[in-house]
């Protein structure tokens, strides 16, 4: 199945020279006819140099605003929760200023800053140290610049989570699809299109990449009435580029090198 | 060479269904972890790596330190350790051994291992680890299995052995270098993240290994007929003796660059280590027995009064031994992960499970290294007497 | 023979070890599997269009390899839709596309899976439809 019009050509070839030609050429073309069906992208897929996030910390008002964008991921995605810090995997969640940017913090700062619900999830970095510790290419990097997960070859050997210095990853540690002691689901809500994942996995936020490839706006995206923007950080007309181009923007650990790919309009007052 | 395992006394017997008996406990622990998932363990999505791969991590080092015999002994021609040789080379067998298992218990998905090496990562440091780890469980097989072999026959090992020993020594540095690696090149773990990394497990290496491997000789000197010679043991105590002095150095190193440089990131997980942060301090009581059993070794061995007597240098060593397992099987690899990327501190605790696995693990290395000195022991004692050149 | 009675029972007791799923299976008739094609989803469509993604021949034979290509290709590659012989087009999705028309699982996968004493891991994830018969 797996083989392509150059490959079908060289086993023509050499099985002619070889002189055992009839068959195997017979078998060959059948299996290039099949792939001569080929594979193709989505044409509504959305595609980009390197996707990229902008959080505007103005848009998050409420509790119900996080609320809302961590659910959307959630639920669609799959993300069991098992009531516990030990077990917990989370793809999106909050944290305040301090523990988000540790090193950065500033202890006159005003009660409001300390008080904000930061949106923390994978930073999609340009140079991730989780691709490059993995030893399977379970995790990798994709030409848009979104890091990936291949659930189905992940060993779980957990280097990824000692790697990433964002704490963006998370180890099943027990079955997702269990039930708790009361005999509640750990997933609450089954999304019958999307997988789950096994125990011994591990798992993070993958851009949505599944709604990327149908021309949708990562989900977070869409829940977060302009709280998350998303777009193409290499072209400079995007519309994450023009708030970057605009705004005071941070991101996390960037003395690290891993060039995150998720910047934060930290607002404020008039000085944003 | 191997039926030599198979007759003995009614102790050794002991000993072996003891050991038996402890990895059948350890297989079930682990039967029962394969079911439920690591969640029976202590690790979190904080603090991720824990009992197992700390194991690993040390028990490398005690591999590596068969090459502090295998230097003096075949680049020095240091006589006295011809006879021991051998059991530092079945001492690495068995600590390579456990590594591989405590690898294998850590996997959440045990069955996709070999996803390793049918999708090969040359930047990834475990892949490279995988490889050094392998090939010296083969180096180490082939060259102990035909000098014990040829010890048997009363002849010199063949020619083609000396290149292969030569090629251990450099082996056995790059195993423990390499495992340094696996810490060293993360980026935002400010403990691990230290160019010394490497040189720090070599020196806790070489003081843990030969310690443990004196202490072996002396047990196998009581149990048999077989006497690996006073003089190479005191050799060895002096190996223990520097090998140590240079790793408490390098860790005062650490401490100088994190406490004088001021910068919380460096300083932050050794005060959670020595003092506590935000008052955890599960592990303070620990790291200061390690540091007291540092210095009450390092005292006695540098002493020469003390270290020659053999009623105390057992003493010694183990406090070496003990202060080194701590460091490195304990404070490293949850330092690493304390505080954690959000500078949260989450604390972690080997359950019951976890440390019956690690027993199992430990239960069948000392299985493995009981056959191997059984085997290297019944030979030696045939040919007590017989010089055999090398 | 040294120790023969030792070495007979010895003998006994492996041929007994090795032969004992030959005996403990012996007059078991297990059923042919008999995959069903009929669910709702399947005999809604109209004759000509109750049709695989390819040839059944085909399915039957290569779907393993399918599966795993499919898999890599969307997973990997991000290329997820597949052109079949005839020029038409599928998303390659094992959970959207293949079980639903496929949604008894039970008796279309498992049946032959269960025959042939396979495990594929497909289901520890992916999540199965609602068992649906004729």
């Amino acid at each position: 199945m797996s083989i392509n019009r150059r490959q079908f050509l060289k086993i023509a070839g050499i099985s002619t020279i070889l002189g055992i030609g009839g068959t195997a050429v017979v078998n060959g073309l059948r299996k290039g006819d099949l792939e001569a069906s080929q594979m193709e992208p989505n044409p509504e897929g959305l595609t980009a140099k390197r996707w990229g996030f902008v959080v505007d910390m103005s848009k998050f008002k409420s509790e119900a605003d996080v609320k809302r964008v961590i659910a959307s991921c959630h639920d669609i995605h799959n993300v069991p929760d098992f009531g516990n810090p030990k077990d917990e995997v989370k793809w999106i969640w909050k944290d305040d200023y301090e523990h988000v940017f540790p090193g950065q913090e500033n202890e006159y700062a005003t009660e409001e800053m300390k008080g904000k619900p930061f949106m923390v999830f994978c930073n999609h970095c340009a140079y991730p140290a989780c691709v490059r510790v993995c030893p399977t290419k379970a995790t990798f990097k994709r030409k848009d610049g979104i890091v990936m997960m291949d659930m189905h070859r992940c060993i779980g050997c957990r280097f990824c989570m000692a790697a990433c210095p964002f704490g963006a990853r998370s180890f099943n540690f027990r079955d997702p699809r269990g039930t708790d002691a009361n005999g509640q689901p750990f997933i609450k809500h089954l999304d019958p299109e999307f997988p789950t994942r096994t125990k011994g996995v591990v798992e993070k936020c993958t851009g949505c990449y599944e709604r990327l490839a149908k021309g949708k706006m990562p989900a977070c995206v869409e829940a977060s009435n302009g709280g998350i923007v998303f777009g193409d950080l290499e072209d400079p007309n995007s519309e994450v580029r023009k708030l970057i181009g605009k705004n005071y923007t941070i991101r996390r650990r960037p003395e690290l090198g891993t060039q995150p790919s998720i910047y934060y309009i930290i607002g404020g007052n008039e000085n944003a | 060479m191997l039926e030599k395992a198979l007759s003995g006394s009614r102790r050794y017997w002991g000993w072996v269904f003891f050991l038996l008996a402890v990895i059948g406990a350890g297989v079930i622990a682990y039967l029962f972890q394969y079911q439920y998932g690591l969640t029976i363990t202590g690790l979190s999505r904080d603090v991720s790596w824990g009992f197992y791969i700390a194991q690993f991590t040390f028990l490398v080092g005690v591999a590596a330190s068969a090459v502090m015999l295998v230097i003096p002994y075949y680049l020095h021609n240091y006589k006295k350790f011809g006879r021991i040789v051998i059991l530092g080379e079945f001492l690495a067998i068995s600590a390579v051994i456990m590594c591989v298992l405590f690898i294998f218990v850590d996997l959440g998905q045990p069955t996709r291992v070999m996803n390793v090496m049918l999708h090969p990562t040359p930047n990834s440091v475990m892949f490279w680890d995988m490889i050094v780890l392998i090939g010296y469980l083969t180096l180490n097989l082939v060259i102990g299995w035909t000098t014990l072999g040829a010890e048997r026959k009363e002849v010199a090992p063949p020619a083609w052995v000396k290149p292969l020993i030569y090629l251990s020594i450099p082996w056995a540095a790059s195993i423990h270098t390499v495992t340094a690696f696996l810490y060293a090149g993360l980026p935002g773990r400010h403990l691990w993240l230290t160019a010394i990394m490497a040189a720090r497990f070599l020196s806790s290496a070489f003081a843990a290994g030969p310690a443990l491997l004196i202490l072996l000789a002396l047990i196998v000197r009581k149990t048999s007929k077989f006497d690996p010679g006073k003089e190479a043991l005191q050799s060895l105590a002096k190996i223990v003796t520097y090998a140590m002095t240079i790793n408490v150095f390098f860790f005062l190193l650490e401490v100088f660059t994190a406490f004088y440089s001021n910068i919380p990131g460096h300083m932050h997980p050794l005060k959670y280590l020595f003092l506590g942060l935000e008052g955890h301090s599960r592990l303070v009581p620990w790291m200061w027995s390690a540091t007291i059993l540092a210095f009450v070794g390092l005292a006695l061995l540098i002493y020469p009064g003390t270290r020659r007597n053999e009623s105390i240098l057992p003493i010694a060593l183990i406090s070496v031994f003990v202060s080194a397992w701590i460091d490195k099987g304990m404070g490293l690899v949850i330092g690493g992960f304390v505080p954690n990327p959000f500078e949260r501190v989450v604390e972690y605790t080997p359950t019951l499970p976890e440390l019956m696995i690690s027993l199992g693990v430990y239960a069948i290395g000392f299985l493995v290294l009981t056959v191997l000195y059984k085997v290297a022991i019944a030979v030696k004692e045939e040919t007590e007497g017989v010089e055999i050149p090398h | 023979m040294y120790n023969a009675g030792k070495i007979l029972i010895g003998l006994a007791i492996f041929f007994g070890l090795a032969t004992f799923p030959f005996f403990y299976n012996m007059g078991k008739a297990v059923a042919k599997p008999d995959p069903k094609l009929d669910t709702p989803e399947i005999m809604k469509l109209a004759k000509q269009d109750r049709k695989c993604v390819e040839p059944k021949e085909f399915m039957r034979a290569e779907h393993m390899q399918l599966l795993n290509n499919w898999r890599d290709s969307v997973v990997r590659d991000n290329v997820r839709v597949y052109v079949n012989s005839e020029g038409k087009k599928f998303d390659m999705s094992l959970q959207n596309t293949c079980m639903r028309c496929h949604s008894n699982k039970k008796k279309f996968c498992d049946e032959c899976h269960n025959y042939m004493a396979v495990k594929p891991y497909c289901w520890d994830c992916h999540i199965a439809p609602k068992e649906k018969e004729s």
